[in-house]
């Protein structure tokens, strides 16, 4: 059914907004009084939960609530991700609006007749707060100080269904663009709502659409950058898999910004269930005249075509992507000419991030004071991060440019696993830095984290503590980017190779202060001469670490000792005299290089030893086995 | 428009669009570079900007900024020497250094190196960050080009050259990071590739990544040999390049000297290919004729650069019937060393070694043609040696190059015209052949016989001549790409000519794979050529069918031109080859 006009979209929205209403309550309805109304369960299917069987346990529900005759009642989705990764799987119940964690397929049955039949909570299943043991149905804390734009329909809507998103306002902004807006008056709202690129950069989107338009040229293109490559980051991911339709109406909306008739979704060959949800999304939005000629009767035509990306980290630069769109070797060039003046097949293309698109709709709804109220003085909005590491609320949080480190690592991510110190957070994907606990107050945006020497970056947020070792964490970002690196330009190929094996010589034990400073020149000098974002980016890794973190390298080099005890080749396993010759570790030693007998003290063959740390895991005397 | 820059303090204006590198070449600064090169007659640009080598510093930037690929803005301001722009210039070349063989002195690119260049220039004096060095397999497959991936710096003019300026195809970066390599498809050898081994890539690479298969021990063996009859023959283009190896001018003509160090390294003949030459006008035009009078299929296509004979195998096998089935003249040469005269000498042709030094890499792949053999056994070529290694045995010899007095070319197949000789340029044949097409179809004595229209390095030049009240639509053509898109416009009907002169290497053989480096100074090939020109105009003879030794051939041996015997010795067929 192809949508001729507005009022054809609008009568949609209106017949639509029945599919939704249960999740949108204003208010709460108590669990009992819920009873007899229609209830919608919502199974997290975000890809942790999806990796620990959700799935599953959302057939288990249908099936337990269709043997019951509850399945009229009570409906069942798998939507996008709820970012509370840490405790999926997830369920959540509405319009009492209950959330479950760490939900299994044992626990389906216990769901389904507390819950749905009995009217009760099921206690065991609400969040505890790990410090004040409170149990939460609703309004968890992991959730309190998020704000959510571009995840505002991640979560909420089923993805495969158009209607759904219809009805979540829904290419109302599409309509608004084509029918009361010039493409200017587009340009001026992006620019004034002072959005900027999520995928790392940070360059102003209004003005990369604004330069794209003004290139001439008898063609222009909308590339969408979904080619989310930083380890674990996932937020593009999660808007692609929980809200794909957000994403093509933001290319509509760009493509008639820009005069492009033409988009392509750059998308990571690796996202299968992203792809899928786009390629769905794509036929409902041709089949409803979404995309395609005359949309909802305008004048404008646009079309959307699906690239697979093939795992290179560096084609999510936007040369590279534009020529592995091409079908040539994925690697950056030289920027002028941008992809602005000369892109894809050579004409001016306009290459946005998936969560910089995710953005856009609901900005051209609200207006840029709306979004320009959000956030810093120089970086309005929200950003989404992926909070990874030693930090008790793994997850996808997004909150309001400006948040400080704490508020994120301490209040939504719940403090440091274990009780342990905090010592770090790398932000920034491979190629930011580490920042120490003096700028955990910092309120963080683009240009306070270059400033402290990491970077925004498309969102990665790793926790580190006390056991990690900050010249090890270096290499492994290291390693990640050399690994990557296209292998174009000097400075990059052969500059983070050096690099590498400088850092390789330190965590070995053989570094020297001479290296040291030849490591942090050479840093420079990539920094200055590589020919990408990338190759410039790549030290920051090293450089971050050496400012903070100096005193763990001269540890490393000059006492030989990894503080941490992360360093292998550092470390050394040595059994004391408080050994009761039980002779545990001589059996699960792999290298039989313990030797003792029965009551007497085992010794470690120090040649032989392998420091995989069997022994001490092993030994059930305190401070019979250590290591230093 | 003009843009107003300061570079190191001096105030210029250079025309927009122009790159700093280019702007700084205005005001006599030379900012170094290695990747980079531009040479704007053959329309091959290499400003990939991969080496990192000629960073300047730019007010106002955070980076430094590639001079060979950054445009000049107003009011921009530029340091080349700046402290911070010298290191980082310097700490690039040792980055390629600690991944590059030590091997200098005994590398066959040794004293031609821009990489050792550059190192001098920028006074590296120990490489500050050593590491680990690439290992990779060295091809030594085919009969033309040896690569060796270690001492490869990744400017990547090599794939320019081969994808962009040929249209061959066959490099290409491969593998990520460290592991990055030039390779070809499926790392197949380059003996079993679409390769027409022009050796263009040996011509641009600034290391010894790519240098030919050298034959300098196999020539020696042979003149050292008592039982061998060593006869040498030269290419046209040789003699207006060898001299720039031992310190002459580009252009400098040294046919005289050439032949004279020939002799004392101890050749038994020493043969002109130019006798060839005008040999390929007599066979050639003879079947242009033939083929109009009989309805043959037009155009006749030349055939005597063995790059685009490879070429045409591979990438038209469909149009293996128009090329002429000439061979190329060394081959023609070489058959009639080993036919003709050594039945005159009464020696076995078995104890014969023809060796051909060439401007051309390919021509070692093609004397190793099977069908280029009399009766599949006796090679028509037995050796090729490039104009690098002739000069390179001069030096072994402790030949004094400079002071060798001029010698002839020994009889009767060192004669030859100035149509001969034009050969080793591009448009050459086709003005050597409308020489002798005018005179032999009207009757009449040409007057002019410079041809002004078929020479100039334009890739695809046209022309219609009326010769007889027939208009004759020719075109000459150079570089493998232009050749690619004119068959590709006759392959589907959208033009078509009488005949076309087509060479594999942007200039002609002047700018062969074989040829002394010009390290991209174009004025080298610009005087190549004028050189070829000079020497044609002082040849008392200029049109191939008045070369009386080429007569006496036909008359005594030959028999008719295109004739039966002509057709035995002197033309051949070719193979339809696969793409990949």
């Amino acid at each position: 059914m192809k949508l001729k006009n507005t009022d054809a979209l609008n009568a949609l929205k209106a017949q639509s907004l029945k599919l939704i209403e249960t999740r949108r309550v204003a208010e709460s309805v108590s669990t009992k009084n819920a009873q007899g109304l229609i209830r919608h369960v919502m199974v997290c299917g975000g890809p942790g939960c999806h990796s620990s069987d959700s799935p599953r346990i959302a057939e288990l529900l249908e099936e337990e609530l269709n043997r019951l005759g509850l399945s009229e009642q009570v409906k069942v989705f798998q939507p996008g991700c709820f970012g509370f990764c840490e405790k999926g799987p997830m369920i959540e119940i509405h319009p009492d609006n209950v959330t479950y964690c760490e939900v299994s397929a044992e626990d389906v049955p216990t769901i389904v007749e507390e819950h749905f039949i009995q009217g009760n909570q099921v206690e065991r299943l609400l969040y505890m707060d790990p410090n004040t043991k409170e149990r939460f149905a609703t309004n968890l804390p992991f959730y309190d100080g998020q704000l959510q734009i571009a995840l505002r329909n991640v979560g909420y809507i089923a993805p495969e269904n158009i209607l759904e998103y219809i009805a979540a306002d829904g290419y109302q902004a599409l309509a608004k663009v084509l029918f009361r807006m010039t493409p200017l008056e587009v340009i001026d709202v992006l620019k004034e709502s002072g959005l900027r690129g999520r995928g790392g950069a940070g360059f102003p989107t209004g003005l990369k659409w604004e330069f794209t338009r003004k290139s001439q040229a008898d063609q222009r293109y909308i590339i969408c950058n979904a080619d989310e490559g930083d380890p674990g980051a996932f937020m593009d991911r999660s808007v692609l898999e929980g809200d794909p339709h957000s994403v093509l109406e933001a290319m509509l909306i760009a493509g008639s910004a820009i005069g492009a008739s033409e988009g392509f979704i750059y998308v990571r060959a690796e996202y299968p269930a992203a792809i899928h949800r786009l390629q769905v999304a794509i036929a409902q939005a041709r089949e409803y005249g979404l995309l395609g000629t005359a949309i909802l009767g305008s004048d404008f035509c646009f079309d959307i075509q699906l690239k697979y990306g093939a795992g290179a980290f560096v084609c999510g630069e936007e040369t590279a992507l534009i020529h592995s769109i091409e079908g040539a070797r994925g690697e950056p060039t030289v920027k002028p000419p941008f992809p602005a003046q000369k892109g894809l097949w050579g004409k001016p293309t306009c290459v946005n991030n998936v969560e910089t698109l995710a953005n856009i709709p609901p900005i051209i709804l609200k207006g840029a004071n709306w979004f320009s109220a959000i956030g810093t003085e120089k970086s309005k909005g929200t950003k989404v991060f992926a909070l990874a590491g030693k930090v008790n609320n793994v997850g996808l949080v997004e909150v309001p440019m400006g948040t400080t480190l704490r508020k994120i690592i301490f209040d939504i991510g719940g403090g440091i696993k274990q009780h342990k110190t905090f010592k770090a957070a790398q932000t920034g994907g491979p190629s930011g830095g580490c920042i120490p606990t003096k700028y955990l107050d910092t309120p963080i945006d683009y240009e306070s984290l270059t400033a402290i020497g990491s970077m925004m970056g498309s969102g990665g947020l790793i926790v580190l503590d006390e056991d990690d070792c900050m010249v090890n964490i270096a290499k492994f970002f290291q390693e990640f980017t050399m690994d990557e690196s296209c292998g174009r330009c000097t400075a990059c190929r052969v500059g983070t190779k050096r690099l590498h094996e400088i850092l390789t010589k330190i965590t070995e034990g053989t570094g020297t202060l001479e290296d040291l400073d030849k490591m942090e020149k050479l840093c420079h000098i990539i920094k200055d001469t590589a020919l990408c974002g990338l190759g410039q980016s790549a030290p920051n890794p090293i450089l971050s670490t050496l400012k903070y973190f100096r005193d763990e390298y001269i540890a490393h080099i000059v006492d030989k000792t990894c503080p941490a005890g992360v360093c292998k080749s550092l470390l050394r396993y040595e059994i004391t005299d408080k050994c009761v010759g039980c002779t545990l570790c001589v059996k699960k030693c792999p290298m039989n290089c313990i030797t003792g007998s029965l009551k007497k003290i085992h010794v470690i063959d120090q040649e032989r030893c392998l420091k995989c740390g069997a022994c001490m895991e092993q030994c059930r005397v305190t401070g019979a086995i250590i290591h230093h | 428009m003009d843009i107003q820059l300061t570079i190191n303090d001096i105030s210029l204006k250079v025309p927009e669009g122009m790159t700093i590198l280019d702007a700084a070449r205005t005001i006599n600064i030379d900012i170094p570079t290695l990747c980079y090169l531009k040479l704007n007659e053959m329309h091959y640009n290499n400003n990939i900007a991969s080496c990192r080598v000629c960073m300047v510093e730019v007010e106002g930037r955070r980076n430094l900024a590639s001079s060979c690929s950054t445009p000049v803005a107003s009011g921009m301001v530029v340091k080349t020497d700046s402290l911070r722009a010298i290191q980082a210039r310097r700490a690039m070349v040792e980055l390629l250094l600690s991944d590059h063989p030590k091997s200098c002195l005994t590398c066959a690119k040794n004293m031609d190196c821009e990489l050792r260049r550059l190192a001098a220039e920028l006074g590296v004096r120990a490489i500050s960050y050593e590491g680990v060095q690439s290992e990779f397999e060295i091809d030594h497959s085919s009969f033309s080009i040896v690569r060796d991936p270690n001492k490869c710096i990744r400017c990547r003019r090599c794939e320019t050259m081969c994808n962009d300026v040929q249209t061959v195809g066959v490099y290409s970066a491969v593998g990520r990071g460290f592991e990055t390599v030039i390779k070809t498809a499926f790392d197949l050898p380059l003996s079993k590739t679409a390769c027409t081994f022009c050796g263009q890539c040996i011509a641009v690479c600034p290391t010894g990544a790519l240098t030919e298969l050298d034959q300098v021990d196999k020539v020696w063996k042979a003149l050292n040999d008592p039982d061998q009859f060593v006869v040498v023959q030269t290419a046209p283009a040789v003699r207006v390049a060898l001299g720039e190896c031992f310190g002459l001018e580009p252009g400098t003509i040294v046919t005289g000297k050439m032949v004279g160090a020939l002799r004392r390294l101890g050749f038994d003949r020493v043969f002109d290919t130019d006798f060839a030459a005008d040999l390929t006008i007599m066979e050639e035009a003879t079947e242009l004729v033939h083929r109009i009078q009989h309805g043959g299929r037009l155009p006749l296509l030349t055939s005597c650069c063995p790059a685009w004979v490879k070429f045409f195998e591979h990438q038209f096998p469909d149009l293996l019937d128009i090329p002429s089935t000439c061979k190329s003249p060394h081959e023609m040469l070489g058959v009639l060393i080993k036919s003709y005269y050594a039945k005159t000498l009464g020696v076995d042709p078995k104890n014969m070694t023809v060796v051909s030094v060439m401007p051309c890499v390919a021509k070692k792949y093609e004397a190793a043609r099977p069908e280029l053999a009399q009766s599949g056994e006796i090679a028509d070529v037995d050796i090729v040696i490039s104009t690098r290694e002739l000069a390179r045995m001069i030096r072994e010899a402790s030949i004094h190059f400079d002071h060798l007095k001029d010698q002839e070319f020994d009889h009767p197949l060192g004669e030859s015209t100035g149509a001969a000789v034009i050969f080793g340029a591009t448009g050459g044949v086709l003005e050597a052949a409308l020489r002798t097409a005018y005179e032999v179809l009207t009757g009449e004595t040409l007057e002019k016989v410079e041809f002004e229209s078929l020479r100039g390095m334009d890739g695809i030049k046209e022309a219609v001549i009326p010769i007889a009240g027939h208009d004759y639509r020719i075109a000459v053509i150079h570089g493998l790409g232009n050749a690619r898109a004119v068959l590709e416009k006759i392959q589907a009907g959208e033009i078509n000519y009488d005949v076309i002169e087509i060479m594999a290497c942007p200039g002609g053989c002047i700018g062969g794979g074989g040829q002394p480096y010009h390290h991209g100074n174009m004025e080298i090939i610009a005087a190549r050529a004028a050189a070829i020109y000079r020497e044609d105009r002082a040849k008392p003879l200029r049109k191939s069918h008045e070369n009386l030794a080429i007569l006496g051939l036909y008359k005594d041996y030959l028999g008719e031109p295109y004739g039966k015997r002509a057709h035995q010795l002197l033309h051949t067929s070719y193979t339809g080859r696969k793409k990949i």
